[in-house]
């Protein structure tokens, strides 16, 4: 066997190195020593991301069944960032008394998950995109009930798990009835035999059948209406940084991995899942937005306002083309610092006072000018208001829709972009306009929260003025 | 970078001081030293601009930069800018009324470094959008002085604030959702197959390559798009409420300049990329803008609060700017100009004025006040003066602006734009009513309330808006040639390029 294939598995494996020494640190580590456990591991994963900096060249291994190449390395270092930031945003919810005995486990079932995830963007093949699907999902069952005194993390993780295992087996169905009618799981190999005239396989309605049901099982995981239904009560009993982690990391990732196969794989019947997909973003735009006008616990409203981002983050998908995959790329990277901004100030918030309705951050700006300014900052730029980054990433992937001739879908969403903006506002208004004589008091955050946030608005602020991130992301998106 | 930078870069300077300053004669200090130096600046680029002409440049714009900054090379986007005749008296106009508004707004209370840092950020926008000849960042400036406004209006507002701020913001976004299209359409058409796609507005212009059918679909998204902020009938239901609701200063800048964003924006981007669905398609806009402009005056004389009935006259008087600029005749489109500077610096007169009045009787509603003309002289002398310029007295800047408006629009000899021009000149008549009526309500007629004959007169700040504001109205009614020619120069570009299409 030729070991050098795994040298293109630089990512994966410098991942599972961290893992390992985390495994062992927090196994064979005195009590004393595990208290600068998290910190360590938070040193280790922006250690790893730094070494997959160094430029990656394409290449398979395995025969196809593994891929890598430079575009699909950023996306990797897109999700290492997200995860950073929500390890750093959890430091200070492990140390509490419930949770501190599993500070291990938290932190190494994340890294699986990210692990999984790794292997999803990067397979060639169906069988190991299934295996990276799975690594990536069952441990978020185990992280969402990790506070299992609470009957709501109980539950949630209960409702989790079985919407996995539903979804995994419709997916399971649509792959192998893909395989029925192209008779190969590699992607290289089903691109060629469908874009074939002569086998007629394009007109399959197998395949179709097939297509759809993957597209359904992947639905689930985007939290793509009408596979929606999950999320919201996932997203409320799950600890915030849990929910934090699944809003915005798995689903980019699953996003990615769904824009890769649909492209490379099933271009040459475009047609049909363009439009499938067409109406799948607009109603989980319009629904996802239409719910959350509605919400009033700020985690379930940040569940509805998550679906509705992730049918802008498939505008990228159907656009299919070197632009799309660029704006998708940068859409996630955005969202995610806007997102984990949010989700930052929610959590500093509920962990001081255990509130998270929008109601009880009446009158926040007179007690926490900075929290607020920094929430609504975050939200303006969930909500695409120029000069923040959020304006940037949705101008681009609007633009990368119309390039391929959607302007009727373009216009849907921008519209939607109107409603999206009046309920990012109710809680801008709840803060700065509405008063309230018992407000959240003055709170005192502590520093690992503190640099989280701070990452999180600086991202918010700059990376839309900064064009060289666009750039260089634009300058690797080909080929995939 | 080109010295037309500063008008981004002096109010940015200016938010960084707000932002550090500690108590308020320091917020005081920063918001005069910045507003003046905008002022200064504006008058510099129009010097400048005339000796550039005077020297014989007759370039399209001037102070262009040939090899604009690339912000996103793949997406084409330059932070490009320039400015013609139009730009530069907008330029001119938008300092002057924040400069009027930071004295109008001199007790704001609460939270005044705050306030101050939204406004600033509002002029922001609006300068960045008149220097831009770049569709992206023109956009992105436009969106920039949208959003302030929510918090201005809901946090300084009176009244209703919560609904009007929440109105005002989401049609207006609508407004920029329907003109995000348009911009890509622009953008994916701007050049002949295969050549070479620019976000570049006088490269659009100058490929002139956007298919009919495509200026058929893109022109009434765009025109719309910025017709919402140029209060166009029907979608100016935001401009009443909002601007009843808005704190003083906000209302001048609101009125006085970011509704002119729309007027420009309609001819700069619509019109002057679209000329073949100008001259199809502006019959539809004219039979609506013609609406605004007697809807507007009729709402406006039925109103008792002061701020609606200045909002309905807004809508009135910004829907015949929109109106002359749907003529494209030369003439009609400098009036069009006219009426905008006009109506900017007379609207904002006008909410000044109502907010120091406002300030000290508590009430808005004319049905309670009478008599103030005894009371605060100068403040009614200077209510007097706004209103005569709004009815269009000879002398004054309304009535050199109307009168070049109608005797534009009557150039055209067919039935359909004879009729409606007539129509929007009953306009005038219409407005002396209401603005009669309100100066004979409230100045001259008896005093309602015993309370109100202890106010007092205006402060020195409120004197200097004030004054700031008449001397413009009355310079520009006194003297209106300069500027007719700067303006019409650049406005027969325009009407040259509709005019092949006929």
């Amino acid at each position: 066997m030729d070991f050098s294939n795994f040298l293109w598995m630089r990512d994966e494996l410098s991942l599972l190195a961290v893992i390992l020494i985390l495994f062992l640190y927090d196994t064979f580590g005195s009590d004393k020593s595990r208290r600068a456990f998290s910190t360590v591991a938070c040193i280790l994963l922006a250690a790893q991301t730094a070494f997959m900096l160094i430029p990656a060249t394409a290449g398979e291994a395995f025969g196809g069944m593994y891929h890598t190449s430079p575009a699909i390395n950023i996306v990797k270092i897109v999700l290492n960032i997200g995860t950073l930031l929500v390890l750093i945003q959890a430091i200070p919810w492990v140390k509490t008394a419930d949770v501190v005995i599993r500070r291990g486990e938290f932190f190494i079932l994340t890294l699986m998950t990210l692990f999984g995830m790794y292997l999803m963007i990067s397979s060639g093949n169906f069988l190991l995109f299934f295996i990276g699907l799975e690594t990536a999902s069952l441990p978020l069952t185990a992280l969402v009930a990790i506070e299992k005194y609470k009957q709501n993390s109980y539950e949630a993780a209960a409702k989790y798990v079985f919407v996995a295992l539903f979804s995994s087996s419709l997916l399971l169905m649509g792959l192998s009835f893909i395989y029925g009618a192209v008779g190969t799981l590699y992607y290289h190999d089903i691109a060629l035999a469908i874009g074939n005239v002569t086998k007629s396989i394009a007109g399959s309605p197998l395949l179709y059948v097939g297509i759809v049901l993957f597209l359904a099982g992947m639905g689930f995981k985007i939290s793509i209406v009408p596979f929606h239904l999950w999320t919201a009560d996932v997203y409320q009993g799950a600890p915030t940084s849990i929910t934090a982690y699944l809003s915005v990391i798995s689903k980019g990732a699953a996003a990615f991995a769904l824009m890769v196969i649909l492209f490379k794989t099933f271009a040459p019947v475009a047609i049909v899942w363009q439009y499938v997909l067409w109406g799948l973003i607009v109603i989980t735009i319009t629904v996802g937005n239409l719910f959350a006008v509605r919400q009033k616990n700020l985690k379930r409203f940040m569940a509805f306002s998550s679906i509705s981002q992730a049918g802008y983050i498939l505008l990228g998908v159907i656009a299919g083309s070197a632009t799309g995959m660029t704006s998708l790329i940068y859409y996630v990277l955005v969202y995610i610092f806007s997102n984990l901004a949010v989700f930052g100030i929610i959590s500093v918030v509920e962990n001081a006072t255990g509130k998270v309705n929008i109601d009880d951050y009446n009158g926040l700006y007179r007690t926490n000018p900075r929290l607020s300014v920094a929430m609504m900052l975050a939200l303006f730029s969930l909500a695409g208001i120029p000069p923040f980054a959020g304006f940037f990433s949705k101008f681009f992937i609007f633009f990368a829709a119309a390039e391929q001739g959607f302007y009727v879908l373009v216009f849907i969403a921008l519209l939607n972009t109107v409603i999206s903006l009046y309920y990012y506002l109710l809680v801008v208004k709840a803060m700065f306009i509405k008063q309230d004589d018992c407000a959240i008091p003055a709170l005192k955050s502590d520093t690992a929260s503190r640099i989280n946030i701070t990452i999180c608005v600086i991202g918010v602020l700059v990376i839309g003025l900064l064009s060289c991130i666009y750039t260089a992301i634009d300058a690797h998106a080909f080929g995939m | 970078m080109n010295f037309l930078a500063l008008f981004v870069l002096i109010p940015l300077l200016m938010m960084a001081g707000l932002f550090l300053s500690k108590e308020m004669k320091m917020i005081r200090t920063v918001a005069v030293i910045g507003s003046t130096l905008q002022l200064i600046l504006a008058v510099a680029v129009l010097i400048l601009f005339l000796q550039e002409r005077a020297a014989g440049n007759t370039a399209e714009m001037l102070f262009t930069i040939d090899n604009p900054i690339v912000w996103y090379a793949p997406l084409d986007i330059a932070l490009a800018v320039g400015v013609d005749g139009v730009s530069v008296a907008m330029l001119l106009l938008t300092a002057i009324v924040v400069f009027a508004g930071v004295f109008a707004s001199w007790k704001i209370n609460p939270l005044p470094k705050e306030f101050f840092l939204w406004l600033t950020l509002l002029s922001i926008g609006v300068y960045g959008f008149f220097i831009s000849i770049n569709l992206f960042t023109m956009f992105m400036f436009y969106e920039i002085a949208l959003i302030p406004m929510y918090l201005l209006i809901g946090v300084w507002g009176s009244g209703n604030k919560n609904y009007s701020a929440m109105k005002l913001t989401l049609m207006l976004m609508g407004g920029s959702a329907l003109l995000l299209v348009s911009i890509l359409g622009l953008y994916f058409y701007s050049a002949p197959e295969g050549g070479e796609l620019t976000m570049n507005i006088l490269e659009i212009a100058r490929n002139n390559a956007i298919p009919h059918e495509v200026q058929t679909y893109l022109f009434p998204l765009a025109f719309v798009g910025f017709g919402v902020l140029g209060a166009m009938f029907p979608f100016h239901t935001w401009s009443p409420d909002g601007h009843a609701s808005a704190p003083t200063a906000v209302s001048m800048l609101h009125a006085g300049v970011l509704m002119k964003l729309g007027g420009y924006g309609c001819f700069r981007v619509a019109m002057y990329l679209m000329p073949w669905a100008t001259s199809e398609l502006s019959w539809i806009f004219l039979i609506l803008t013609g609406i605004s402009v007697v809807y507007g005056a009729f709402s406006a004389c039925v109103q008792t609060d002061l701020k609606y009935i200045n909002a309905y006259s807004s809508v009135s008087h910004c829907g015949l700017v929109l109106f002359a600029l749907l003529m494209w005749k030369t003439t009609a489109m400098t009036g069009a100009i006219l009426q905008m500077l006009s109506h900017g610096l007379m609207t904002a007169l006008f909410f000044a004025l109502i907010g120091m009045i406002y300030g000290r009787t508590h009430t808005r509603d004319i049905r309670e006040m009478g008599g103030l003309m005894k009371i605060m002289p100068f403040l009614s002398v200077c209510y007097v003066i706004a209103g005569m310029a709004s009815l269009g007295l000879p002398g004054l800047s309304g009535f050199i602006a109307e009168m070049t408006v109608f005797v534009g629009s009557f150039e055209w000899t067919d039935p359909f734009r004879r009729v409606l021009t007539i129509v929007a000149c009953t306009s005038i008549v219409i407005t002396a009513v209401y603005i009669l009526r309100v100066v004979g309500k409230l100045l001259y007629g008896t005093v309602q309330n015993e309370h109100h004959r202890e106010l007092t007169d205006a402060s020195w700040w409120e004197r200097l808006s004030a004054i700031t504001l008449i001397v413009s109205v009355a310079a520009l009614g006194m003297a209106p040639g300069w500027i007719a020619n700067l303006i019409s120069n650049s406005m027969s570009v325009i009407s040259e390029r509709i005019m092949q299409y006929i």
